[in-house]
């Protein structure tokens, strides 16, 4: 069913008759060439293996193997890998939902003489990326004899992230400042304001923040690459890459772990797809 | 009370501050020290003066490096930036399905990391991978993609198809911006598909387009896990970005002074390129209800 027009739908955006058809088929096209490696993954994760390489090609596996998932996670201590990666995603989690909201808090309502002045360097902070202070940060970190903890993973996290500033600054600025004068009428103080009135209406920020924060940790592989060297302290994308010291690769098992790996964040992204698109598209348009 | 106001501000900026000295400005201030030295960790660092900035000058995997970077970029940032405008059009309309070619378009970028990269060497893969299975159905002998330092750097660009979902949300959010009346009044006018793109669509959109730039000049000089995982900076150098060879100097080699010159050079490089899109702003984008040099 069509919906019916709104303000925002014009000829333009509405394509009608064979223009339609076009549009469908085009999206349809880019849908296959988007999905074609996550069939491919899924097929060659429960193809057996003489099947992998076998001519003429199978696309798909005439019988499952779906014993090569618990195979492949059983070659590496995946388990021990997910509880580590589950530690530091956690509380990197915890550390900028304390940190960015109170330092967005002062940003979105507070008046102060060099405000201005901080949040344009906070925001260019944005431009200097991880490769650019990793050597400095590893020198630090190897001097304080904290090479192979995960310290150097969550540490920073504790003190603001400016991307994540920026976007609950601007949940927090879309909050009737009526409602805090109530409180301040009241009795409130600073800090209650930020738990009672700011934070429990900033719910759908705060659960972008952890959701963002939680892929990025899940994903890292530059950070723990540098800090990490013993392998019972491995991240699972570290553990992953493993393969690459192996003579021979076994592409099902190397698919199969991929899969499961991939896995949470896949049905996080599922659960919570308003936040994850909505909250890439909002930052490019209100600043 | 307005000073107590600005105390109370100051007191939740402590936190970033402290974070702003010990992890990004002090840090950037031992580089700069370490690019001066010969440090490898195991000693105290010896100054050299400027040694590693003119051995860098004259370092040919330095210049591969950069070279390397540079033209991944030039390749990259419009294909994502066409690219992302392209799907963000097509999952505009608001029609049946959309919803779910938006989710397929976007998921892929929930698999960044090193699970991304393996999939796509599998599927690059001369033998076994699909590319090349399905190129085979039409009669064609596919090249062998990541292996070959002649196709090495262009398969790593191909590859980055798959990621232009996190450019088209963008887009999205700024097409929803676009207020409607606007096409209503170029319909008026008798401006047809074509135009209204070019002179409502493109205008009104130069704000994102911009902000998506910048993201993703920065994002292509941080490469690395690709390059990484996928070929190891081979073959043959083909596909030695910039941040692995800062990594290799380092972490490899444990040159500290030049690695830490070689990381100046990517924060100057990123910097002026920045500036230079940032400046160029007045010429091309256009904010509505307001002039852009303002």
């Amino acid at each position: 069913m069509i919906k019916p027009p709104s303000s925002f739908d014009t000829p333009l955006l509405i394509p009608r008759g064979w223009r339609m058809g076009l549009h469908y088929a085009l999206v349809g096209l880019a849908a296959v060439l988007f999905l074609a490696p996550v069939f491919w993954m899924i097929s060659s994760a429960l193809k057996p293996d003489y099947e992998i390489f076998s001519t003429p090609p199978t696309w798909w596996p005439a019988q499952p193997r779906w014993q090569n998932f618990s195979q492949a996670l059983t070659t590496l201590p995946f388990g021990r890998f997910a509880l580590n990666t589950l530690i530091i995603a956690a509380s990197v989690i915890t550390g900028h939902l304390l940190s960015c909201s109170v330092i967005a808090y002062g940003f979105a309502r507070l008046r102060a003489p060099g405000k201005g002045f901080f949040f344009v360097l906070m925001l260019s902070t944005l431009m200097l990326p991880y490769p650019v202070t990793m050597v400095p940060l590893f020198i630090i970190f190897a001097r304080l004899d904290l090479v192979n903890s995960y310290i150097p993973l969550i540490l920073p996290a504790f003190f603001g992230n400016a991307f994540y500033i920026f976007l609950l600054r601007q949940a927090f600025k879309q909050i009737p400042p009526d409602l805090e004068d109530a409180a301040l009428i009241d009795g409130a103080g600073t800090v209650q304001i930020l738990w009672n009135i700011i934070l429990p209406l900033s719910r759908p920020a705060l659960a972008t923040v952890a959701i963002f924060t939680f892929q990025a940790a899940w994903n890292d592989f530059l950070a723990p690459l540098i800090f990490i060297h013993d392998q019972s302290k491995y991240t699972l994308m570290l553990g992953l890459s493993l393969f690459r010291g192996a003579y021979t690769i076994n592409w099902a098992y190397l698919m199969a772990s991929s899969l499961v790996i991939t896995l949470p964040v896949i049905v996080l992204f599922f659960f919570t797809q308003r936040e994850f698109i909505e909250g890439v598209g909002f930052t490019g348009t209100k600043v | 009370m307005r000073k107590r106001e600005a105390i109370l501000f100051y007191l939740t900026l402590t936190p970033w501050l402290v974070g702003f000295i010990a992890f990004t400005a002090g840090p950037m201030l031992l580089s700069l020290f370490a690019s001066f030295t010969d440090w490898d960790l195991l000693r105290d660092p010896v100054w050299t003066g400027l040694a590693n900035y003119q051995n860098l000058l004259n370092d040919p995997l330095f210049w591969q490096a950069l070279n390397v970077t540079a033209t991944y970029s030039l390749f990259y940032v419009p294909l994502d930036l066409a690219g992302g405008l392209l799907l963000a059009m097509l999952v505009r309309p608001r029609l049946p399905g959309m919803g779910i070619f938006r989710t397929i378009f976007y998921l892929p970028t929930v698999f960044s990391g090193v699970a991304c990269v393996v999939v796509w060497l599998w599927m690059l893969n001369p033998n076994g991978g699909l590319v090349n299975l399905v190129l085979a159905q039409f009669g064609i002998v596919g090249p062998r993609w990541l292996q070959d330092p002649h196709t090495a750097l262009v398969s790593l660009v191909m590859m980055s198809f798959w990621g232009w979902g996190r450019s088209m949300a963008i887009f999205l959010g700024g097409l929803l911006g676009i207020p409607g009346e606007l096409y209503e009044a170029a319909a008026m006018d008798g401006a047809n598909g074509w135009r209204q793109f070019r002179y409502v669509t493109l205008p009104l959109l130069s704000p994102t387009i911009f902000f998506n730039l910048v993201l993703s000049v920065i994002s292509t000089f941080q490469t690395f896990t690709g390059a990484f995982v996928a070929t190891n900076g081979g073959p043959l150098d083909s596909t030695l970005f910039l941040v692995l060879y800062i990594y290799r100097q380092a972490f490899e080699l444990l040159h500290m002074g030049y690695a830490a010159a070689l990381a100046w050079v990517l924060f100057v490089v990123i910097l002026v390129l920045t500036l230079l899109v940032v400046r160029s702003q007045r010429f091309w984008v256009f904010y509505l209800g307001e002039r852009a040099d303002s």
